[in-house]
């Protein structure tokens, strides 16, 4: 057998599960689709192993390591999306935006440049202000 | 094509194989790699999520038909045991306890989408490129099995026993993993001041079980 | 001791006293006076056997070098000549006068110890210039003594006046410092030496290639330490500081150190017939102007800073004329009897409580309150006044001879219009020093209305030292047959006509002055003026801050009071406004040098705000619009990033595989 029939099969699954990373919406189709670029890889490492005939057979071992780690994988992904779940409301991942910068700094940003450090200042005298007040209402709570 | 009048220096005997004489273990691998390629697209671009998980089930399972081809027969039954046993099992869990729709969801795609198709056509583009330009003319002798349950058992506990073990521990520590992250976000869900109950907690244990086999 | 060692302890001996005194001063209080009074006093004592030693024969030199400096060395030298030594006992006598005058004076200031040790530096900054016989060592005591001046002028810090009085002399004598400094560079790099014996040896031989530049160089610092016109506004202001400051500063220090410089460096400006001419011209309008500004003045004090300003006018006159003798001895003279005029100035406002003569003039008996400060005022302003036989007359009869003989073209070195406008200035002067020095005696000690306020006896510290001045200012004049052995052996006795054309003029002017003050006393009466400062128990010192802190709101202007009753506005008519105020010359220089500094630093400033901080502004403003942009790409979005990740990738990898297939 052609030995590019299973490396082109290998890409073209990997590159579907590559798409669906970077496609798909839900966390857990997320992890599907990485699940997918595991089994490509898997199927490389198995053609591979037949094809250079290895007396260690370090394909296919690899293979079943992989395919353990990638059981573990699935287990911790889906704690961690359920632990998202449940504090977040919700398992899509272009939700999860904390990481961001803030929406309004960006769109300040261009807009009114030159008075954006006299704009900021005023600011900040306000965020100690807010922190009592939330104080303040935290105490009798 | 020259793909045809190649043969040269390839490990399998100097008879020249081409495409356009295909054997039937060729033809049976192309027809089932379409059939596991075409499952994973539809896994990628379905919009019921469900299905995708189902979908999922035949290229996973067409994926194990693959590896039988290949003569790895235990690698074969190891996919189907685990992956379309366990690995979509608990993907269906996850999908429910996520509260996914039943049913087509207009939003299953990200508004990231022409990106990741370009992304992904351009890597498809490039590694198929590279890859039939590297094994064009190599060619796999099938004539004896490479993977059957035997060889690899004995290499597995022969040569491999160590890194073995160590996966033993790594998988002990997903295990771990896994109820940690499951234990605490209860425990915070106890909390009354916290508005969420956790429904999901007792599944998420039982996640960390079905792993552990 | 040889006489070196004298010579060198002279100077010393004050600078120990300072140096002692502010290190001393504060931590033992008790030790404050007598580190003040007795270096003074050993200094006066070592200067005379000095002179006496010295005695008007060869000069005496030394010279000891350091330390090599470079192309044109400098030395430790002194040049101890007749003047060198008579000026050295004229300093000694008016700082130790001074000192002793001050421990009554400021007996309460806690800032006493700090003041006696800035006049004990001040007084050994002069002892060096008078004695150093190397330019460079006679600039480092010049430029001492104008940092002192600072110090000493703003003693009352508390006041703006008196801090402003201070900068104006520091800025005014440093702007004049500028080019003296280059013009001694240019007197060394000719002479190769900053030796005055050899710099003179130079001028001898005719080695000086620019004598006028040099000369006018030099000049320029001397009208600023000396106050000559136009460099002299700062003298007036600097009666801000205390009594005994200014004396020290208008009688022997400061002032005197211009003169005597021209004085020992006079064949270099001899050189140059330019150079005299110029200088009779600045000496002749100083002399004039001052004497009708001091005709205006309200400040007691202001009035002498002006007079002081004239006669220093008659002795650059003098040395203008080429006699260096009459210069040098008319500093003497005028050395003893400004200071006594001053250190009586101080009794007559603490007594009075007030420093303007408009209020004193409506005092009845103030000469009963200070006869001593009444008698001795009297005999130096007579001697002010040249009139015989005290020793302003003998002093300025020498310039004004002096002049005659230029003028009458019986000089060799100076040229004879210079001699005709020293000598017209200074008849012209000499009117009006008598009317403004009978205008200033009539109203401090003549005045009519209320009783003067008694503060009580003043110190003996105080007044006896106003006797001690007044034995000079009485009979210095009887010298004058034995100066010229010391100094360069003109003929110093006044001719005939000089002295009868000059005492003429100044008895015209003091009745002119007494027929004006008969006609307008009757006015003080109606208009009631005065604003006194009751400080019964408080030390002069602070009497007089108080004094000059008042003046200006009390009568609306620090320089003169709106006194009808006041002879010399009758004197001087419509331009008394512009003498008050010293013909405007603040108001010039106010318009040319300092709006212009103030509307350049106004651009400056707008330029360094509006202009180069815009390209400031503008170097952030790009980065933050930059950092706005890069900041759109963090959405927050993993897949966003790992999708450009993913992207770098590929084409990081295409671009490696091509390269690499290229390559093969």
């Amino acid at each position: 057998m052609h030995l590019a029939y299973p490396a082109v099969l290998a890409v073209l699954l990997f590159c579907v599960g590559l798409y669906g990373v970077l496609a798909r919406r839900n966390a857990i189709l997320v992890l599907m689709s990485v699940e997918l670029m595991l089994n490509a890889v898997n199927l490389n490492l198995v053609a591979f192993d037949v094809w250079l005939r290895d007396a260690l057979h370090a394909g296919q071992a690899l293979t079943l390591f992989t395919i353990a780690i990638a059981a573990a994988e699935i287990g911790i992904g889906l704690a961690i999306v359920l632990a998202v779940y449940r504090n977040r409301g919700t398992s899509a991942v272009d939700d999860l935006r904390d990481t961001a910068e803030r929406p309004d700094d960006g769109g300040d940003g261009g807009g009114r440049d030159s008075e954006g450090a006299a704009a900021d200042e005023p600011d900040e005298p306000d965020q100690p202000a807010e922190g009592k007040a939330s104080q303040k209402a935290e105490a009798p709570a | 094509m020259t793909f045809a009048a190649t043969g040269h220096g390839t490990l399998a005997a100097a008879a020249p194989q081409g495409f356009l004489s295909p054997t039937g273990v060729e033809i049976a691998f192309v027809l089932v790699g379409l059939v596991t390629l075409g499952a994973a697209v539809v896994t990628v671009t379905t919009r019921q999520l469900v299905h995708a998980a189902l979908w999922l089930v035949v290229a996973l399972g067409g994926l194990a038909v693959e590896y039988l081809l290949l003569t790895a027969e235990f690698i074969a039954w190891v996919q189907v045991l685990i992956y379309v046993g366990s690995v979509v099992v608990l993907l269906l869990f996850g999908l429910m306890l996520t509260r996914a729709p039943i049913g087509r969801s207009p939003d299953a795609d990200s508004g990231n989408r022409p990106a990741a198709l370009a992304v992904a056509l351009a890597a498809a583009a490039a590694l198929v490129w590279v890859v039939v330009d590297a094994f064009r003319t190599q060619w796999i002798d099938l004539d004896k099995p490479q993977g059957t349950t035997e060889v690899t058992g004995s290499i597995l506990f022969r040569h491999w026993v160590l890194p073995f073990e160590a996966l033993s521990v790594l998988l002990l520590a997903a295990l771990v993993g896994a109820i940690v992250l499951s234990r605490r976000n209860a425990a915070r869900s106890e909390d009354p001041g916290t508005s969420r109950p956790g429904p999901a907690g007792a599944p998420s244990d039982r996640a960390g079980d079905k792993e552990q086999r | 001791m040889t006489t070196t060692t004298l010579a060198v302890l002279v100077p010393l001996l004050p600078f120990l006293g300072a140096v002692a005194g502010l290190l001393l001063g504060r931590t033992v209080p008790g030790l404050a006076r007598p580190l003040a009074v007795l270096p003074a006093l050993t200094s006066l004592v070592l200067a005379a056997v000095v002179a006496a030693r010295q005695g008007g024969d060869h000069a005496v030199d030394a010279a000891t070098q350091l330390t090599p400096t470079g192309s044109v060395p400098v030395e430790l030298a002194l040049h101890i000549d007749g003047f060198a030594a008579l000026v050295a006992v004229l300093v000694g006598v008016v700082a130790s006068c001074v000192q002793i005058y001050s421990t009554a004076y400021l007996r309460d200031d806690p800032r006493y110890p700090s003041y006696a040790a800035l006049v004990s530096l001040f007084t050994s900054a002069m002892l060096l210039v008078v004695y150093s016989g190397d330019l460079m060592v006679l600039l480092v005591g010049w430029e001492i003594m104008g940092i002192c001046s600072y110090f000493l002028v703003g003693h009352y810090w508390e006041t703006p006046e008196a801090r402003a009085a201070s900068l104006k002399a520091f800025l005014v004598t440093k702007l004049g410092d500028v080019p003296f400094l280059i013009g001694l560079f240019a007197l060394a790099v000719d002479a190769d030496s900053f030796r005055i014996t050899e710099i003179l040896a130079t001028v001898a031989d005719g080695g000086l290639d620019h004598p006028t530049l040099v000369a006018l160089l030099l000049l320029a610092g001397v009208a600023g330490k000396s106050a000559q016109f136009p460099l002299h506004t700062w003298l007036p202001d600097a009666m801000a500081g205390p009594t005994p400051v200014s004396a020290l500063i208008h009688a022997a220090t400061m002032v005197a150190a211009g003169v005597y410089f021209i004085a020992r460096l006079l064949p270099v400006f001899a050189a140059s017939a330019a150079a005299l001419v110029v200088l009779a011209v600045m000496a002749a309008v100083t002399m004039a102007g001052s004497a009708l500004a001091a005709l205006a003045q309200d400040d007691i004090k202001r009035v002498l800073a002006y007079s002081t300003i004239g006669q220093l006018g008659y002795m650059t006159g003098a040395l203008a004329v080429g006699d260096r003798g009459a210069a040098v001895f008319h500093l003497l003279s005028h050395g003893a009897f400004k200071a006594l005029l001053f250190l009586a100035a101080g009794v007559i406002i603490h007594a009075a409580g007030t420093n303007s003569l408009a209020a004193m003039s409506r005092m009845k008996d103030l000469r009963a309150r200070v006869p001593d400060a009444y008698w001795t005022m009297t005999v130096a302003l007579l001697a002010l006044a040249a009139i015989p036989p005290f020793s302003g007359f003998f002093s300025k009869e020498a310039v004004l001879g002096a002049a005659e003989h230029t003028a009458t073209g019986h000089a060799e070195s100076a040229p004879e219009s210079a001699g005709w406008i020293v000598l017209v200035a200074g008849l012209v002067t000499a009117l009006l020093t008598a009317a403004y020095a009978a205008r200033l005696w009539l109203l401090a000690f003549y005045g009519r209305g209320a009783d003067a306020p008694d503060h009580g006896k003043q110190p003996v510290a105080m007044t006896a030292v106003l006797w001690v001045l007044a034995v000079p200012s009485l009979a210095f004049g009887v010298t004058v047959g034995v100066l010229p052995d010391w100094f360069d052996g003109h003929k110093l006795a006044p001719t005939l006509t000089t002295s009868v054309l000059g005492t003429g003029l100044a008895l015209v002017g003091a009745l002119v002055t007494y027929g004006a003050w008969r006609h307008t006393t009757a006015l003080a009466a109606r208009v009631p003026i005065g604003a006194v400062a009751a400080h019964p128990d408080a030390d002069a010192g602070q009497v007089e801050a108080e004094a000059i802190a008042t003046h200006a709101p009390a009568y609306g202007d620090v320089a003169s009071a709106p006194d009808p009753a006041d002879p010399g506005r009758l004197l001087l008519g419509p331009l008394h406004r512009h003498a008050a105020v010293g013909f405007h010359l603040d108001a010039v220089y106010a318009a040319l040098f300092v709006r212009p500094v103030q509307a350049g630093a106004r651009l400056v400033r707008f330029l360094d705000r509006e202009v180069v901080d815009t390209y400031v502004r503008g170097a952030g403003t790009a980065p933050r619009w930059l950092g706005a942009a890069v900041r759109r790409a963090q959405t927050g979005n993993v897949q966003t990033y790992l999708s450009a990740l993913l992207a770098g990738t590929v084409v990081l990898a295409v671009a490696a595989v091509l390269v690499a297939t290229a390559g093969a």
